[in-house]
């Protein structure tokens, strides 16, 4: 195991403790519903963080499949947080002023200049790209404390009321990574690939980007999820008809995902964004939003189009 | 029967659809899809928990969050809110321009800052109405629908188009997890780096976008006063 990869773990038990501290505030809460399965699914998860590394893989996969199932049955809710007060918070802001951006601007910057050093400096090797992003989160928190002279408790208050906030969905992004895996494992990539390769003539580049882009689009109005696009897509068309092609997998996937995001901004399935700020904001139409940003969709998504044409 | 082997893709089609649990909704079209393509229960469970422990770098933006509650804590949302409410003597447009440019900036840097219930129902709308209300008066219904779609709009693309930025943003971080499991070989860093053209682009189409409210809004609010 290299310095860089015992480093990975340390971080992955240190999320893995986060989750652990989310389940026992559900625990914790007097008042609140299902928190047998809520606490049940943040150690489940806290779990496979710490553990799942060292153990048979089949074990994290059984993880899995009791948590999808804990969700499934809705028995994973939100349980009562420690909200800051707004008085409390507003005497804060004009205590401390602008220079509360600074922690937020140690974690972006942080993360990008110690991951430019790591990739220098051969000694320095172990700052691997998530290692960054890790130190760079501990760094600003460090600054954060500092700065505010915060009691250290509110680490484990405002970093359990986030993450509970964040809730289940938090794990998406990985899960999805894993149902790539499967797909690809499965050969779905080849079935959508055959399929696709009747409308994209070979080594026609610019259709094969108008092919993924627009797909990209579609299938994220579809399901009102740009991420669940991305892997699916990714698989069945950006790689085959771009990346294997010679394409550069960075520019491919970086455009990919915010052109599916061109579709988020039409479809009423993302309510989140669309339908509910609409009844919010009390419009007449609940398509208002939706309206107003279709003509700027369809914009970006040529835009994106051209953009992978002409650098991936 | 190969096409068979899309039912995974029907079921997240469906489940996302109907709003079904997403956790479930995509276990459900793993399990779906490695059972129709002839893998045992037991491979299925392997290749589920290999991929998800080699991407738990998708989940490391967690580690971000104790610093931004601590910050959120200590008046983020606050000195946002007094910066944006600093600004005078602007159009609708350039209002909701300055919001979209803000909310960029923020979702760039992982803050987050923005929201339709917390920055653009209290903030944004009332900035912009007013605005537009000493130019053409009393406002019409349609007028304040036109600035409140493209108030919500603005926050939408700021989020959207620049959250990649950021290395540790989940968006990046799928990116990342979904081509290296493939077996391409690329960086948190990169991916943000490449996303920041689409970001930069997402301003400038906004800033002619707001030109294109403003001209909107003399049209609507103007129509009225000639009614009256």
């Amino acid at each position: 195991m290299t310095f860089a990869q015992i480093l990975t773990e340390v971080f992955s038990a240190i999320i893995g403790i986060i989750f652990a501290l989310v389940g026992i505030k559900a625990l914790r809460d007097e008042g609140a519903q299902k928190k047998i399965t809520t606490a049940a699914f943040w150690f489940v998860l806290a779990f496979t963080f710490i553990c799942g590394y060292w153990l048979p893989k089949w074990i994290t996969g059984a993880c899995i499949v009791l948590m999808a199932l804990l969700t499934g049955i809705k028995g994973v809710v939100q349980s009562k947080s420690d909200v800051p007060d707004h008085a409390e918070v507003r005497a804060n802001a004009d205590k401390i002023g602008y220079k509360i951006f600074i922690p937020a601007l140690v974690i972006a910057l942080g993360s990008v200049i110690l991951t430019t050093l790591g990739s220098k400096v051969p000694a320095l090797n172990w700052l691997t790209s998530n290692n960054c992003i890790c130190i760079g989160g501990i760094l600003g928190l460090i600054v954060a404390l500092l700065m505010t002279k915060a009691p250290i408790k509110y680490t484990v208050i405002d970093g359990t009321r986030l993450m509970d906030n964040v809730g289940v969905t938090g794990i998406l992004p990985q899960l999805l990574s894993a149902l790539g895996a499967l797909f690809t494992a499965a050969g779905v990539g080849d079935v959508i690939a055959s399929g696709v390769s009747a409308i994209i003539p070979e080594g026609s580049k610019l259709i094969a980007c108008i092919v993924y882009c627009v797909a990209m689009a579609l299938f994220t109005i579809i399901m009102g999820n740009g991420f669940a696009a991305f892997s699916v897509i990714t698989v069945g068309i950006g790689i085959p008809f771009l990346i294997a092609q010679g394409a550069n997998p960075i520019i491919v996937g970086a455009l990919g995902l915010t052109a599916g995001y061109c579709g988020t901004l039409c479809t009423p399935m993302a309510a989140n964004f669309n339908i509910m700020p609409a009844a919010l904001l009390e419009v007449k139409n609940k398509y208002t939003i939706i309206k107003s940003q279709i003509p700027v969709a369809i914009v970006m998504l040529v835009i994106h189009i051209i953009l992978m044409y002409i650098f991936a | 029967m190969e096409i068979l082997k899309l039912i995974g893709v029907v079921v997240v089609i469906i489940g996302f659809a109907i709003k079904f649990d997403t956790i479930a909704t995509v276990v459900i079209a793993g399990i779906a899809t490695g059972l129709v393509a002839g893998m045992t229960p037991m491979e299925i469970l392997t290749t589920l928990g290999t991929s998800f422990i080699s991407q738990r770098t998708a989940t490391l933006f967690v580690l971000t969050l104790p610093c931004i509650g601590i910050c959120e804590r200590y008046g983020l949302k606050e000195k946002a809110i007094d910066f944006i409410r600093s600004i005078k003597n602007a159009t609708t447009g350039r209002v909701i321009f300055i919001y979209q440019a803000i909310r960029t900036a923020s979702a760039a840097f992982s803050l987050r800052l923005g929201g339709h219930a917390q920055f653009v129902r209290p903030i944004i709308v009332p900035m912009g109405e007013g605005a537009a209300a000493a130019k053409y008066g009393e406002l019409n219904e349609e007028t304040t629908d036109v600035i409140r779609g493209a108030a919500a709009a603005s926050e939408n693309y700021g989020n959207f188009y620049a959250q990649n930025c950021f290395m540790g943003a989940s968006g990046t971080l799928l990116i990342v997890s979904t081509l290296v499991e493939q077996g391409y070989d690329v960086t948190a860093a990169q991916i943000a780096l490449w996303s920041i053209p689409i970001a930069i682009i997402s301003i400038v189409v906004g800033f002619v976008r707001t030109i294109m409210i403003d001209k909107q809004i003399a049209k609507v609010a103007g129509k009225e006063s000639e009614n009256k």
